[in-house]
């Protein structure tokens, strides 16, 4: 391996160095600096004589005296078993101490796309026991949905409050022989007091010895960020594909490893896109996401909740506005409903899980399930509208339908939402108070649900009770 | 991809990787030729020629190439293979089948450097000719018939560029039986052996006679499309939406219900379960005109988001080639691409790679100009062969937050003439299809109108403009509404606004996962138009006789309104309850 002191210059996260032999794109290559310190970096373009490379822990330190060596090789994850229990940093190289890891494969972290033919639809419910996502955005097996919140918002404590009680409902009786399951972590520039939360949440729970987690924090290396997830993913893949285990993986912050993308791109002078990203950014991205899912003939899956911090809360701004155009729906953790002090304060108006479709029903969770969701939602949103226009004109001057589907968002929040963080709801009874608050609405207006689901769920007496509870009824 | 013939030229030797971009030195290639790139022959399209510099889009990863290693060309442009075979075929973005290339590569996972042909090279097919020794042929013409699925007859056509514009040709041979597709099936005086199989280049139109105004609407099942918005067979139409807005939901319903011949479905930079979604469902699902299996009369090309993004630019031209294909037939094909956002995504990443001048938001100058010529080449045509044969293309559109006047959304709405704006805010209130009614439109309407009138009632066109009156009247009067409440309208417009209601709730809203509802055939959509149209007529009529209006929106028949759409035998339920809301409301004076 030919080591070179050729360095030309030097810019931002990137070293171009001039070479005399041929260099392959993607390869990983190592800079020691004079002062004896060794940084990894990757081949970002390589041309004849010279290549250009992104240096993960940053560029402080090299000068033109360092030497570079390619490894010939692209970047490779060691993956083994033995990887759950264990606490990488953000390239992957263990920081809790233990024994070194003894890979039973190197993978390519990059990772080649699944083939469309060979995917299997995922449909198989999962149950997280949270109400807000269970009655009204199902998440099931190899589904990718983010988690869209702001900064200082709980979003940790509901990813954590859905990677503990995370189950599949039949396997529970299925006296455990199926697939095992894991969690792998990734967290990229999140500080240490966020990270501990969720190692002590581990910790606590019994929940690391089946987990694999990667630290990139606030204070590392912001390209090694862009390394990170895909470290995490092809350990994912392995223990999902390889060794069957349903894999669950959560990635927090996406928007971090985002900006580190935007670095990149503006250190090579890049024609920016929207507000200043890369213009490549939703295949980038989609180079992630798209490594959830589940495979024919293959035992595991792979589940991804990337959690993202919406810069300045909004929707359109290019993280979350790709994101979205890639996942398979998102839910909303809204800063109101906090301040309010639901927990989790999800609002499930704008989220969305697009593969509950198929994921609920009749032998899968039950018979009525999407017609209770799809009355909840119209009759919540409806009830939501009228409270800008009950501040204006006052509860008295709605009529008597209006009352009530104000009264029901009122409830919809505090018993459906309002759950806490450590309450863990089977499906029936989130279906259940579901009923009882549909059960305010006269049955005409039910008018989502089958019949026959009325007939047979709806609480009669509710309506006259809940209209005595109304203080202003109308005319 | 096609394979056939390759006259290998001048071969040169890479001298930069960045990304999807390659450049070459010493390569003789002419542009659009496909290359094979580096040691493990990855294949690319060249993209531009400057001096010695030539530079190459490749179809697949090009990590750990670099400088030095080979580049062959083929010497031919980037072509599809067209013949029996393309239908119940799920295809990559250069038309590699992605079966053949699972079964290859042994892995679930897409690997490089492997080719498949487009076709089933060693696959025998039954050809029956249609022409006899002494026929005289021109291009395109029909010479047999081979059952390609147990929807669709094959034909089998002299190739278009075999024969000169006004030139004929006779057939000296015929064969019929079992062939493969290179084999000869029919042998022409001018030396001309016509087999089963075609090449075409993928970024050249097929020649057509003339494209005519179309008359036909492509009929969806789908009641705000159908009924509001029609597309004619031929038609273009695009659906702008952000994300989760019913874009590929109303995608697959067409793809599913439409009355077209042949359906061609592009996932272009999309999602890999959406297309696991149609290919598991599709075998089962049957075809609303013949019952068959929906697969036997369509082909899927699927170049997700995850996938090389220079197969995601060209897997809109492998579409529509082989749509043109089918309508050279005289079939009526309707293609679907979703989305052509991320199409027009990839010739950013591109140009931007090449350092090309940028346009409006990075997008390169030819945005528009590639954007009509893709759907430049929908339309009703007369075809070489005299046949008349449609595409009609449907394009999603993903604009950035949401956010209509981005280049991709505007520079489709010049060249397209049904437009379908999904709203997020119906999106999250679970409104479906979430196509906005006030902001969409279709050019076709009046054209259509007479096919309607002729197979579903006279008084059809009559209808859509109540509809649409009241729910004008009704976005008036919300925003009254908006500031006083409802209570504090006079009744007329509070029974207006309850009319209207039922209008997007009953007939507006479809949903696409009930059994039912899914599919509504006009005769449907016009019955539930006419049952809130006798409701609105009744109603009034009760008003003016002083009814109180709480007393006739509470009748218990109304709301039974709502349920016209999960009724399989509609006709006795709407006859029953139009009489029941008749019979009710009079009772009330
Ligand atoms: N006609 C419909 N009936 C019932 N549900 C629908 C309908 N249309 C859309 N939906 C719901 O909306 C969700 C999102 O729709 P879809 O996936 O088509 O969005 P999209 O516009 O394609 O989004 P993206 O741009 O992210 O791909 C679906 O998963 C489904 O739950
Ligand atoms: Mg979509």
């Amino acid at each position: 391996m030919k080591e070179y002191q050729t360095i030309t210059e030097i810019s931002g996260p990137l070293v171009f160095a001039e070479v005399d032999e041929a260099i392959g794109y993607d390869e990983i290559v190592e800079i020691e600096t004079a002062q004896g310190e060794t940084l990894r970096g990757q081949v970002l373009e390589s041309s004849e004589g010279v290549v250009a490379i992104q240096v993960f822990e940053g560029t402080s330190g090299i000068d033109q005296h360092a030497s570079v060596r390619f490894l010939g090789e692209t970047m490779k994850m060691p993956v083994t078993e033995d990887l759950l229990g264990r606490v990488l940093d953000g390239s992957g190289r263990p920081i809790d101490g233990g024994p070194d890891i003894v890979p039973e494969e190197r993978q390519d972290i990059v990772g080649a796309a699944i083939n469309p033919y060979s995917r299997e639809y995922p449909e198989e419910f999962i149950e997280t026991g949270v109400s807000a996502i269970d009655g009204m955005n199902t998440l099931v097996r190899g589904q990718k949905l983010p988690i869209f919140s702001s900064s200082g918002q709980p979003h940790s404590e509901l990813a954590m409050q859905i990677a503990r009680q995370a189950s599949v409902p039949e396997e529970e009786e299925g006296e455990g022989e199926g697939s095992e399951f894991a969690v792998i972590f990734g967290a990229m520039g999140i500080t240490a007091e966020e990270a501990n939360e969720f190692m002590q949440d581990f910790e606590r729970t019994g929940a690391l010895e089946r987990s694999v987690v990667f630290m990139n924090l606030a204070d590392d290396p912001a390209v090694e960020r862009t390394v990170t997830p895909r470290m995490v993913l092809t350990t994912a893949e392995y223990l999902a594909f390889e060794k069957d285990y349903h894999v669950l993986v959560i990635l927090t912050d996406m928007t971090n490893y985002c900006e580190a993308l935007r670095e990149i791109g503006a250190a090579r002078e890049e024609v920016p896109g929207r507000r200043g990203y890369p213009g490549y950014m939703y295949t980038d991205l989609a180079q992630l996401y798209e490594r959830a899912g589940r495979i024919e003939g293959r035992e595991g899956s792979v589940t991804q909740i990337p959690i993202l911090t919406m810069p300045g809360d909004d929707d359109t701004h290019p993280i979350p506005d790709l994101t979205g155009y890639i996942t398979e729906g998102q839910i909303y953790v809204d800063p109101d409903l906090n301040s309010q002090g639901l927990q989790p304060p999800v609002n499930v108006l704008p989220s969305l899980s697009r593969l509950m479709d198929d994921g609920i029903g009749e032998g899968l969770t039950r018979a009525d399930h999407a017609d209770v969701s799809d009355q909840m939602y119209a009759a919540y949103a409806e009830g939501e509208d009228l409270r800008d226009l009950v501040n204006i004109v006052g509860r008295e001057a709605l009529s008597e339908r209006d009352n009530k589907y104000l009264d029901f968002a009122e409830r919809f929040e505090e018993e459906f939402i309002d759950q806490g963080f450590d309450t863990n709801r089977e499906l029936e009874e989130t279906l259940e108070i579901g009923w009882e608050l549909l059960s305010m609405l006269p049955k005409e207006e039910l008018n989502r649900v089958d019949e026959d689901f009325i007939e047979e769920y709806y609480h009669e007496d509710a309506t006259d009770a809940d209209n005595t509870e109304t203080e202003a009824t109308a005319d | 991809m096609s394979q056939t013939e390759q006259a290998v030229r001048e071969d040169g030797i890479i001298a930069s990787v960045s990304g999807p971009v390659v450049t070459a030195r010493d390569l003789d290639a002419r542009m659009n030729d496909v290359v094979y790139v580096g040691d493990e022959g990855l294949m690319g399209e060249v993209i531009e020629i400057e001096g010695d510099i030539t530079t190459i889009q490749v179809y697949e990863e090009t990590s750990g190439i670099g400088p030095g290693e080979p580049v062959e060309n083929t010497g031919e442009p980037l072509s599809v293979d067209l013949g029996p075979g393309l239908l119940d075929t799920i295809y990559d973005g250069v038309q590699r089948p992605l079966d053949v290339l699972e079964d290859k590569m042994g892995s679930p996972y897409l690997d490089r450097g492997v080719d498949a042909p487009g076709i089933e090279l060693d696959k025998q097919w039954e050809f029956e000719p249609t022409v006899e020794e002494g026929d005289e042929v021109g291009r395109g013409d029909i010479v047999g018939v081979v059952e390609e699925t147990i929807t669709i007859d094959h034909k089998v056509m002299v190739p278009p560029d075999a024969l000169e514009e006004d030139e004929m040709a006779e057939v000296v041979a015929v064969e019929s039986g079992s062939f493969t597709v290179e084999e000869t099936v029919v042998e022409l005086d001018n030396g001309e052996d016509v087999t089963m199989l075609q090449e075409w280049p993928v970024r050249e139109a097929r020649p057509t006679v003339e494209k005519k105004t179309p008359r036909t609407p492509l009929v969806s099942g789908q009641r705000i499309l159908d009924g509001l918005f029609p597309i004619a067979k031929g038609g273009t139409a695009a659906i702008p939406g952000p994300f989760g807005s019913g874009k590929t939901v109303t995608q697959h319903q067409l793809a599913k219900y439409a009355d077209a011949d042949i359906i061609i479905y592009v996932g272009c930079g999309e999602r890999g379960n959406e297309m696991t979604e149609v290919i598991d469902d599709f075998p089962e699902l049957e075809d609303p005109s013949t019952g068959n299996p929906l697969m036997a009369r369509t082909s899927l090309i699927a170049n997700t988001s995850n996938m090389p993004v220079a197969a995601r630019e060209s897997c809109v031209y492998t579409g529509i080639t082989i749509a043109e294909f089918y309508r050279d037939m005289g079939y009526d094909v309707a293609l679907m691409a979703d989305s052509t956002s991320r199409w027009a995504e990839a010739m950013r990443e591109i140009s931007s790679r090449l350092e090309e001048m940028p346009g409006e938001e990075g997008y390169p100058a030819y945005l528009a100009a590639r954007l009509s010529q893709f759907y430049e080449r929908a339309g009703y045509f007369e075809n070489v062969n005299g046949t008349e044969g449609s595409v009609s293309a449907i394009g999603a559109v993903s604009p950035p937050g949401g956010d209509f006047s981005e280049p991709v959304t505007q520079n489709t709405l010049r060249i397209v003439k049904t437009f379908w704006a999904l709203d997020a805010d119906l999106a999250e209130r679970r409104h479906f299809p979430s196509i906005n009614w006030n902001e969409s439109y279709s050019l076709y309407k009046d054209q259509l109108d007479p096919w309607f009138q002729e197979e579903v009632s006279d008084d059809w066109p009559e209808k859509r403009q109540w509809a649409v009156d009241v729910l004008d009247e009704e976005a008036e009067l919300q925003e009254i509404v908006q500031l006083v409440g409802k209570d504090a309208l006079p009744e007329d417009q509070q029974l207006t606004l309850e009319i209207a209601r039922y209008l997007r709730e009953a007939y507006l809203q479809q949903n696409a996962f009930h059994p039912v509802d899914t599919y509504c055939p006009p005769e449907k959509t016009y019955l539930m138009l006419t049952t809130i149209e006798t409701f609105h007529d009744e109603a009034f009529d009760a008003l003016e006789a002083g009814v109180p209006v709480e007393e006739i929106i509470d009748i218990d028949s109304a709301p039974q309104i709502n349920r016209i759409g999960v009724q399989e035998d509609y006709e006795e339920y709407v006859e029953e309850l139009k009489s029941d809301i008749t019979d009710e409301l009079r009772s009330l004076y």
